[in-house]
């Protein structure tokens, strides 16, 4: 049907997808030029005169991320940012793999129960916590320190891990769990040999979902972890600038790209795993 | 079923138990308490805080703004999701459409912040435009605008196209799967009755689609209901632009007001308890649990 609807029909409906695929990227492509022109170059012109230009190439510059990675500090910041992701991700999604197994295949009082606070919990917004944990964290001399953000990221991603975990892990077929139990087999075993590696493509999913959100959040780290350059993540750092480097656009560019690099990376070369990890959660939600 | 030993489970479970008891269910309990208390929880003062935030004009703002985001954002990117999965599922270049509106979900709002504070840039007639949206009015010889400074409309506008480009590429992801879920032949055999394409739409996509709509749509209520960081980065809250997520986050860490802080998150959650017992419900009606 497709190959033979003739071009003069077809033609409106190409233009307006080029069109709005032209719009959604052209913003992110202004940034990714500015990050390379010189300051005088940025606050002269447009970044779309490059084009009049397109092959002189010498207009570009690494000037602005030299300035932002060492001097203004983001090299730092994209280490605090990495100290802070990967137990954030990795500690949640180990305990939430138990919590999912034991409310998918074990039996036991008050089951149903708490997993339908735990749905609950998945929309209590993060601001119904902060102030008793902030107070909790000064006490325990937990505020401003890694540890600290880590626990609070755990705490806050259980239950949507959980949930994603749960729904994967309660599908796979009970045969074979009847086949383990003649073999033998304790739940420990089950767990590890059978349902984590057959649970992959859904323990791939969440980890990129924890992974780009804990790396992407601005607000448990304002609140936990401030604005101290060495514990700082990026996103703190770079709306810190935004107020004090408000003009200086090659170097908010540059930052900003800089926190960019990680999760485009991660998006194109596992986007699969992302999209199913959102269908997962929303769709059978 | 394997056979379980009674403590086995809750060797399983009493990790995440604690935690979330701790992270997400103990303070949300203390928030409620101390919001009847003082800035620093010592005194008790009844609704106080709560007067003070349906009478405080800033906090009226906020809410007025928060709704104007509801009313608009979710639409917009409920539709948008929509009209750009079917129009995409026609062409061959599906997925390198697909991936650029779906692109700004895996960077920060931050990021996404400075990326359109630059589309908005404003300078004085008088020099070159930098930003893109000043230099086409230039050349359809027009002022520019101070687009994140005229209020009440434009700003807040502004910042809801912030919001709708990073959240339609979710949109669509979902409703594109839940439309290839529709059995093609049901709409050729609409179209060869000599439906028209508009009435395929709305006659047998919308309705079939429906659940997964109300689905995005709750999703997309419940994130702009929180939202914080596009108007923290790109206005934080000034000209009209205050949400109730960022007031909150003021009057915790600049005013030092827990009291206050702590009924704003209340109403916050009280906004988005109707969003729970959807997903509740829609949780009960999936599965009875085995």
């Amino acid at each position: 049907m497709k190959k033979l609807e003739p071009l003069f029909t077809s033609l409106p409906l190409h233009l307006i997808i080029i069109l709005i695929a032209f719009i959604w990227i052209l913003p992110s492509v202004g940034l990714l030029i500015t990050s390379f022109r010189s300051s005088a170059e940025v606050a002269s012109s447009g970044w779309w005169s490059i084009f009049q230009h397109p092959f002189n190439f010498t207009c570009f510059t690494l000037e602005n991320y030299h300035q932002v990675i060492i001097r203004i500090g983001i090299g730092r910041a994209f280490l605090n940012t990495l100290f802070i992701t990967i137990p954030s991700t990795v500690i949640p999604i180990a305990i939430a793999s138990l919590a999912a197994y034991a409310f998918a295949w074990m039996d036991f009082p008050g089951r149903r129960f708490l997993f339908v606070i735990l749905v609950g919990l998945l929309v209590v917004p993060l601001q119904m916590t902060m102030i008793p944990i902030l107070r909790v964290f000064n006490k325990l001399g937990l505020a401003g320190t890694f540890p600290g953000i880590w626990l609070a990221h755990t705490g806050y991603g259980l239950p949507l891990i959980i949930y994603l975990l749960y729904n994967f892990i309660s599908s796979l077929p009970s045969e074979l769990f009847d086949a383990s139990s003649i073999d033998g087999a304790g739940h420990f075993q089950v767990f590890t040999k059978l349902v984590l590696p057959l649970s992959l493509p859904a323990l791939a999913s969440v980890t990129i979902f924890q992974f780009l959100w804990i790396w992407n959040d601005l607000l448990v780290a304002l609140v936990y972890l401030g604005g101290t350059p060495d514990v700082a993540p990026m996103t703190v750092r770079i709306s810190a600038l935004v107020g004090s480097y408000g003009q200086d656009w090659e170097l908010l560019t540059a930052a900003a790209f800089v926190s960019m690099v990680l999760p485009l990376i991660l998006f194109l070369s596992l986007q699969r795993y992302f999209v199913k990890g959102i269908l997962a959660g929303a769709v059978k939600g | 079923m394997l056979y379980t030993k009674k403590y086995t489970p809750w060797l399983y479970i009493l990790p995440a138990i604690f935690l979330l008891f701790f992270f997400l269910v103990y303070p949300s309990i203390n928030t409620i308490y101390i919001s009847f208390f003082n800035y620093n929880s010592e005194i008790w003062v009844g609704i106080k805080n709560y007067i003070y935030c349906f009478t405080n004009e800033i906090m009226l703002n906020s809410f007025k703004n928060n709704a104007l985001w509801v009313i608009l954002f979710v639409p917009l990117t409920v539709f948008l999701g929509l009209i750009i999965a079917i129009l995409v599922d026609r062409v061959r270049y599906e997925a390198l459409v697909k991936s650029i509106i779906f692109m700004p979900m895996a960077i920060s709002f931050v990021g996404a912040g400075v990326i359109w504070k630059f589309v908005y840039a404003y300078r004085p007639a008088s020099s070159a435009q930098t930003g893109i949206l000043n230099a086409l009015r230039a050349a359809l010889q027009l002022e520019p605008l101070p687009w994140l400074i005229i209020r009440p409309w434009l700003n807040n506008f502004c910042l809801i196209v912030v919001g709708v480009w990073i959240w339609t590429g979710f949109c669509m992801v979902i409703l594109s799967a839940s439309y290839k879920g529709i059995p093609r032949e049901l709409l050729e055999a609409a179209r060869v009755d000599g439906a028209s394409e508009f009435k395929v739409f709305w006659r047998i996509i919308l309705p079939l689609m429906e659940p997964t709509l109300a689905v995005v749509a709750t999703t997309m209520t419940i994130n702009v209901l929180k939202v914080f960081d596009i108007v923290y980065v790109m206005t934080n809250g000034n000209y009209n632009t205050e949400v109730i997520a960022n007031r909150m986050y003021k009057e915790m860490f600049i005013f030092r007001n827990y009291g206050r802080a702590s009924a704003i998150a209340v109403i916050l959650l009280v906004l988005i308890i109707p969003m729970i017992v959807i997903n509740i419900q829609r949780f009960r009606e999936q599965e009875g649990m085995r």
